[in-house]
């Protein structure tokens, strides 16, 4: 099940990065589209492969836990396994085309591992956050509701309320708020992180210049894959704890 | 060999299991009975570590199971309900199953007495119920553990099996192994088990060989003496 979904995936990034390659004709031209897909695919895939493998697998898991292993290696390998698989057929499926095409000999690079980087982070977070809801949601209707709620509000909701704010309270200083409002969002994060990589900030007029301020520095950079490391890291810690206490 | 100690556990607001005090001794087949919902399983999980419970310690060969998990190499355990991953073949299984535990011949020899060769190439999600619970049965009784725990183990089996089955726990018995099964089929528990543990909501009603059951209730078959236990408890 696992392994077929993940060569699926894995053949979809092959065909987007060549096509992309192929329509923009120009390297960095398609690490930004590139990252507009990714910065709304990944998430999504991630979320839905997490919450389905873990249904999915649950006689399996129930036959693991009689044996003589312990739950936050049963429970950390399922997440590893789905997480490292989905990252692969990312890395992978699009790493090829890009080196066909010339990466290395190109200036893209760096932007592109970037993008590389950035995606394998939201698949992290994004399998974990999954594995989260259906530890606590037996029913697996809610735990996909859920999970797909998640999603929605991450990558859609919250910049809608983010603007708003935004707009509501203008009159105010809002260049930390806003930075802050950035950081807590991992897709928010990477989007902004791969935008101001590019160099595209100016489009963005004075936030972007405050922003580049900010993620343009070294300790931007390392702040921001701190966050995203938090994200990576709070949640896999909460499937350890849920699974040690969790009835089968 | 196993010692519970005020076992609690309750779902929700459910109660199932309120201070279970039980000790199994080694050697010799012991029944968990009771009507359903009595917290058998619930009994048998909490064993095994699959149920966390509110309340209570659990030893089992002198040892806190919360300490650590290798007591389970101690135990095999067939599960109630044969949930295995559709998608695998039984051979696959076995073969998972013996990477995890350890090196076995006794699969062939099991597989041999349930005549279980002609499904090990076909997936577990397209075999009978009662196949399903032989290939169970094997993976239970491939290993060479000191506590086997059997949790309905009679589910879905034919007559021949059945008697098989029969023979291999004796067998089992004779090395001196201790045996946990819970059943609902009376003649079954009556003809192979020692010693009876009779669960009611959440407690232990009683403990003692079928004999002294029989003289407690003063009726003169098994059976009998488990209905009149119900009727008298009103369940």
């Amino acid at each position: 099940m696992r392994s077929r979904w993940s060569y699926v995936y894995f053949a979809f990034y092959l065909l987007l990065g060549t096509v992309l390659l192929f329509l923009n004709n120009d390297l960095s031209k398609a690490v930004i589209t590139l990252m507009n897909v990714i910065i709304v695919l990944v998430p999504l895939i991630g979320t839905i492969f997490g919450v389905m493998y873990y249904y999915n697998s649950k006689e399996f898991t129930e036959l693991l836990l009689a044996q003589p292993l312990k739950r936050s290696s049963i429970f950390l390998g399922q997440y590893l396994g789905v997480a490292i698989s989905l990252s692969m057929s990312l890395i992978l499926g699009l790493g090829i085309p890009f080196i066909f095409y010339g990466l290395f000999r190109s200036s893209a690079i760096w932007d592109f591992s970037l993008l590389l980087i950035t995606g394998t982070f939201l698949t992290l977070i994004f399998t974990a956050l999954a594995f989260n809801i259906a530890l606590s949601n037996e029913n697996k209707i809610k735990g996909f509701g859920y999970a797909i709620l998640l999603w929605l509000f991450l990558a859609i909701i919250y910049d809608g309320i983010f603007l708003m704010s935004l707009i509501l309270f203008e009159d105010y200083p809002l260049d930390k708020l806003s930075l802050v409002g950035t950081m807590l969002n991992p897709i928010d994060l990477s989007r902004t992180l791969i935008l101001l990589k590019l160099d595209i900030s100016a489009l963005l007029g004075y936030t972007g210049a405050i922003f580049k301020q900010f993620f343009g520095t070294n300790f931007g950079l390392i702040v921001s894959f701190i966050t995203l490391t938090a994200w990576v890291v709070f949640p896999v810690l909460r499937i350890v704890f849920k699974s040690k206490k969790k009835d089968f | 060999m196993v010692s519970i100690q005020n076992l609690h556990k309750k779902f929700n607001k459910n109660v199932v299991l309120s201070g279970v005090d039980l000790e199994i001794n080694e050697g010799g087949i012991f029944a968990v009975l009771g009507p359903n919902g009595s917290g058998k399983t619930t009994l048998i999980k909490s064993i095994l570590g699959m149920v966390i419970p509110n309340e209570g310690d659990i030893y089992v060969l002198g040892k806190h199971i919360k300490s650590n998990s290798d007591y389970r190499y101690k135990i095999d355990y067939l599960p109630q309900i044969a949930n295995f991953p559709s998608n695998l073949r039984v051979k696959e299984l076995i073969k998972m199953i013996k990477d995890l535990r350890g090196h076995t011949h006794e699969d062939l020899h099991l597989i041999e007495l349930f005549k279980l060769q002609p499904f090990l190439d076909k997936k577990l999600g397209n075999l009978s119920g009662g196949t399903k619970q032989k290939v169970n049965i094997v993976l239970t009784f491939m290993f060479d553990s000191p506590l086997i725990i059997l949790d309905e183990p009679t589910t879905g089996l034919d007559p021949i099996s059945l008697i098989r089955l029969k023979e291999l726990i004796q067998v089992e018995k004779a090395k001196g192994k201790t045996i946990l099964i819970t059943s609902h089929i009376m003649s079954f528990v009556e003809e192979v088990s020692d010693e009876i543990v009779f669960l009611l909501e959440g407690e232990i009603y009683f403990k003692g060989t079928i004999s002294e059951l029989k003289s407690k209730t003063n009726q003169p078959d098994f059976e009998h003496a488990i209905a009149s236990i119900l009727t008298e408890n009103h369940v």
